[in-house]
């Protein structure tokens, strides 16, 4: 392989990481954007989402549904996993957060913490602490463009990612629920005035958020071939760091970060020693957060406030 | 006067966690009038306004809008009962566009016709809000900021308008304008309008009842005519 | 309301039935119904049982004013003990704990104790300082590495290489605050969970100098110098810190000491300072407090003290590797300061033996400790975020705004 079929190949591993991540860093933005809290336990619900995909889709093969009918099992798989952390991501909202609505900032983030740890090992207690493997649906062949291969499997992954940013794009802007949203984050007081219901307004992004995040960790599964109970964590700050680098409650900003977050990882694991990526990663979040909280896109921490 | 008033308070209470904001108002605005509400800073003339919206339930006394109890309700409730409020400092959505805000405005209604037809008529009141349609709040200005603020609550077709401070801020000219729209909104669609100033000779000329506020109690009510001949209003309202 | 509440509890119990079903009844292909019906029986026993508490509490009488609870008057009465006795007492317990205890007990306490340490370190950041550090247990790492290190390589004893762990952690705890000064409750939390990570991974990967892994050991254990008259003149002897009654005793002073020093500080001039930023970090600023500087000396005191503790770590067990300092160990320290109540140096005391001891106690439960934790956490959040045993200071507050009312 030469230098710049090389390069090039990186650019595809770029691009499907960093989709992965954008679906992921959606799920905190969204969240951020309504209760600006940070939803710790938005790793936990995309590892939840990785192990109901992995159910549906080793139930689905036992009976050779997805060799016959590709497309209609995926659409199960996708579908179950991101109604099961919908109804999760509720619970979440319902238990750790809503209660805690009008308390401290330090409240909320403990109460959510403890769920985020609360998840994490229900799920190692039910799932087992070791890696549990997704059966192969998608094989190694793919097409080339200049030297760089991209599988079938990577192109399904970016079409749908993206699909997913569209259709969410369209159903925050377009429709009266996803107006409800965006006007509840700018000014809660003033939607309640219009007639919003808060509550709703609220549970419905905390199912919206994680059922992306839960559309990802399959991703995440079917490329990787395993799921395990704290792979949450990495993915996790690695998703908060694109959402931060975008600029939090802003959702083109997310997508823009988590190309840039998979773009350094790539690049990094590809010319310098890859143990060190994961550094990487926490320096870039931890400087953007030094020198630019407000991130690429994001409203200035004032506006944010007001 | 034999029918009964659109809104009536009796006797209400609200606090701020420990501190009494409003400590028993009692008041009523009488179907299809302008009213005002006056008085210093920090008097409670908003908390009153949040009070009947439900945004800051009162913890005592009771709040009748259109013969029915609404105190208790939530504000999306109370909003539907036909109560929409222009609020101090305005409010707007900064990152949605003019459109949009004034479409929240009309969360609560399904019909699509008379949402257009109002959002016409807002325009027509307003027409510089027509020019920035598609400019998102957080850059208009003040006065334009105010307009959208009026034009959304307008676009709930509400009963009551509750209006807080609409001079708030604003040039002499805009001041104007905006009290002319005021009468001609109470005057084209009948409705019942009450009004928080602080420019209490503006507020009372267009008003026919007027209330005075100190810290957290009505001190005076009567006639606005009246209480522009008030000595007590003059001297410590009127700058006479 | 019974009708009401029960509604709830068949609403809660159904969503249970969906959450639970797939993700603990498909371990393998397989559907095992019954492990899906026992954690549901469990779960929703729990909603039913605490469904009864609520009932049986409603049910009861309306106390009379001035009624106080059990724990209340339990609190009261030890409080009119006069504290010298209370304090003389536990001192005097814990003093003789060793010559009672088995081995495995006294390693169970020390294991308290270390955490203990951790608690009270962390409690000057979070409790008092108000500000969430998620990457505390780095600290620990950089007391334990920096002995390890300095004494493997350059040979420097415990007492030697202690002062310098302290610095350098407490340099590091300046660094990670640095940046996050001007950073919001959550962004903070964000940022001392990387740094922590980053601190591992660095301990993990430079091979060359910590062995990656497989971590370090041999290092020589703490020693005590005393002096003895031998062969006609006075001469030093050593006695090594090696047994788990001197280990015991060894951090069992250090926790004094902490204690004593959390407490200082808490009554002083800086601990109010810390105080004031928690409750209001813009009025703070306002009347004068230096709050940058206040903010980054909680970071290096609290950094500090686990420097202590992790140095001690190192020296007991002469072993080191990275995994003993992930993320989780951070929020078991912090799910001490939770429950034990922000700010309450007893609370945290109290929370630190019962968490660390419990599971011990329990040892067939042990699997779900971090369950628990966690699980702790939220409901304390919710229900008594003050702690078990809040802080004098909160409470105070507390009645001040009563009597203000």
């Amino acid at each position: 392989m030469d230098t710049s079929s090389f390069i090039l190949q990186q650019i595809v591993n770029a691009i499907f990481l960093g989709s992965i991540y954008a679906l992921i860093a959606l799920g905190y933005t969204m969240v951020y954007g309504i209760i600006e809290l940070i939803n710790f336990a938005h790793g936990e619900l995309f590892t939840a989402g990785a192990f109901i995909g992995v159910i549906v889709l080793t139930g689905l093969q036992s009976f050779g549904f997805v060799e016959s009918h590709f497309v209609i099992s995926m659409f199960i798989v996708f579908g179950l996993a991101m109604a099961y952390v919908a109804v999760l991501g509720v619970a979440v909202e319902h238990v750790a957060y809503k209660p805690l609505r009008d308390s401290s900032r330090l409240a909320a983030l403990l109460s959510a913490l403890g769920m985020s740890i609360f998840l994490s090992n229900g799920m190692m207690l039910s799932q087992g602490v070791s890696d549990r493997a997704y059966p192969p649906v998608f094989g190694v062949e793919g097409i080339n463009i200049g030297g760089a291969i991209i599988t079938n499997g990577q192109i399904f992954i970016v079409l749908l990612a993206v699909a997913m940013m569209i259709a969410l794009q369209l159903f925050v802007h377009r429709t009266r629920l996803g107006k409800a949203m965006r006007a509840t984050a700018q000014n809660r007081t003033m939607a309640r005035m219009l007639g919003i219901d808060i509550d709703q307004t609220i549970r419905i992004t905390f199912m919206i958020g994680p059922a992306l995040g839960a559309a990802a960790g399959v991703m995440v599964g079917l490329h990787y071939g395993a799921v395990r109970f704290d792979m949450g964590f990495i993915f996790m700050i690695k998703a908060f760091a694109a959402a931060i680098l975008g600029g939090i409650g802003s959702i083109p900003g997310a997508m823009i970060g988590g190309l840039i977050i998979g773009g350094i990882e790539v690049f990094w694991a590809a010319f310098l020693p890859s143990a060190w990526k994961d550094v990487t990663t926490f320096t870039v979040l931890i400087l953007v957060l030094y020198l630019k909280p407000s991130g690429l896109l994001g409203e200035s921490e004032s506006e944010v406030r007001v | 006067m034999n029918k009964p008033p659109l809104l009536q308070l009796k006797d209400v209470h609200t606090f701020y966690d420990n501190i009494h904001a409003l400590k028993g108002i009692s008041l009523s605005a009488p179907q299809g009038a302008i009213v005002c509400l006056i008085g210093a800073n920090g008097a409670g003339k908003s908390t009153t306004l949040m009070t009947i919206c439900g945004v800051e339930p009162s913890r005592q006394g009771e709040i009748i809008f259109d013969g029915q109890p609404i105190h208790g309700l939530r504000p999306e409730q109370i909003t539907s009962r036909g109560i929409a409020q222009s609020p101090e400092g305005r409010q707007i959505f900064p990152r949605m566009s003019v459109f949009e805000n004034l479409e929240m405005g009309a969360f609560l209604r399904k019909d699509k016709e008379g949402i257009q037809n109002d959002m016409d008529w807002v325009f027509n009141l307003f027409p510089v809000l027509k020019d920035r349609i598609g400019q998102l709040g957080g850059t208009l200005s003040g006065g334009e900021q105010q307009m959208l603020a009026i034009g959304r609550a307008l676009m709930a077709r509400p009963k009551l308008l509750l209006l807080d401070e609409p001079s708030l801020g604003l040039a002499p000219k805009m001041v104007e304008k905006i009290f002319e729209t005021i009468i001609e909104i109470n005057q084209k669609s009948g409705t019942t309008i009450f009004l928080v100033e602080q420019n209490a000779q503006m507020a009372l000329s267009i008003s026919s009842l007027g209330f005075v506020m100190e810290t957290g109690r009505i001190v005076i009510s009567d006639k606005a005519s009246a209480l522009l001949e008030n000595e007590r209003v003059k001297k410590a309202y009127l700058g006479e | 309301m019974v009708r009401q509440e029960l509604k709830k509890l068949v609403i809660y119990s159904f969503f249970l039935a969906i959450i639970i079903t797939p993700m603990v009844g498909f371990k393998n292909a397989d559907f095992d119904a019954v492990r899906v019906l026992q954690t549901l029986a469990v779960l929703i026993g729990i909603l039913v049982l605490n469904l009864i508490v609520k009932l049986v509490r409603s049910k009861r009488p309306q106390r009379a004013p001035g009624y106080k609870a059990w724990t209340e008057r339990a609190r009261e009465r030890i409080e009119l003990i006069p504290k010298l006795y209370t304090l003389g007492g536990l001192i005097l317990i814990t003093a003789v704990f060793p010559v009672f205890a088995d081995n495995y007990m006294i390693d169970v306490a020390i294991t308290c104790l270390i955490y203990i340490t951790l608690g009270l370190g962390l409690n000057i950041v979070v409790g008092l300082c108000g500000l969430l550090d998620l990457g505390y247990i780095a600290f620990y790492a950089v007391g334990a590495y920096t002995y390890s290190l300095l004494n493997l390589k350059l040979g420097l004893s415990f007492w030697a290489a202690l002062p310098i762990g302290v610095v350098l952690g407490m340099t590091c705890g300046c660094i990670i605050g640095y940046p996050t000064l001007k950073m919001r409750g959550d962004y903070l939390a964000i940022v001392t969970l990387g740094f922590g990570e980053i601190i591992r991974l660095v301990l993990n990967n430079w091979d060359s100098l910590t062995a990656g892994p497989n971590g370090l050991f041999g290092m020589q254990r703490a020693a005590l110098y005393y002096p003895t008259i031998q062969e006609g003149g006075l001469n030093w002897a050593i006695y090594n810190i090696k047994s788990l009654p001197s280990l015991y005793y060894f951090i069992y002073v250090i926790v004094i000491l902490t204690i004593i020093g959390v407490r200082r500080l808490d009554n002083s001039r800086i601990g109010r300072a810390w105080v004031a930023i928690r409750e209001d970090e813009t009025a703070a600023e306002l009347s004068g407090v230096p709050t940058t500087w206040i903010k980054l000396l909680a970071y290096a005191l609290g950094a500090g003290f686990a420097s202590v503790a992790g140095a001690f770590f190192a020296a007991k067990l002469s072993y080191t590797n990275p995994n003993f300092f992930l993320f989780m160990e951070s929020c078991i320290v912090l799910c001490i300061v939770v429950l034990g109540g922000v700010g309450s140096i007893p609370g945290i005391v109290v929370a630190g033996i019962v968490l660390i001891a419990a599971p011990e106690i329990f040892r067939g439960l042990e699997s779900y400790r971090m369950l628990a934790f966690g699980a702790i956490m939220t409901i304390m959040m919710i229900l008594k975020p003050e702690g078990l045993i809040p802080a004098k200071r909160l409470k105070r507050e507390l009645v001040e705004t009563q009597a203000n009312e």
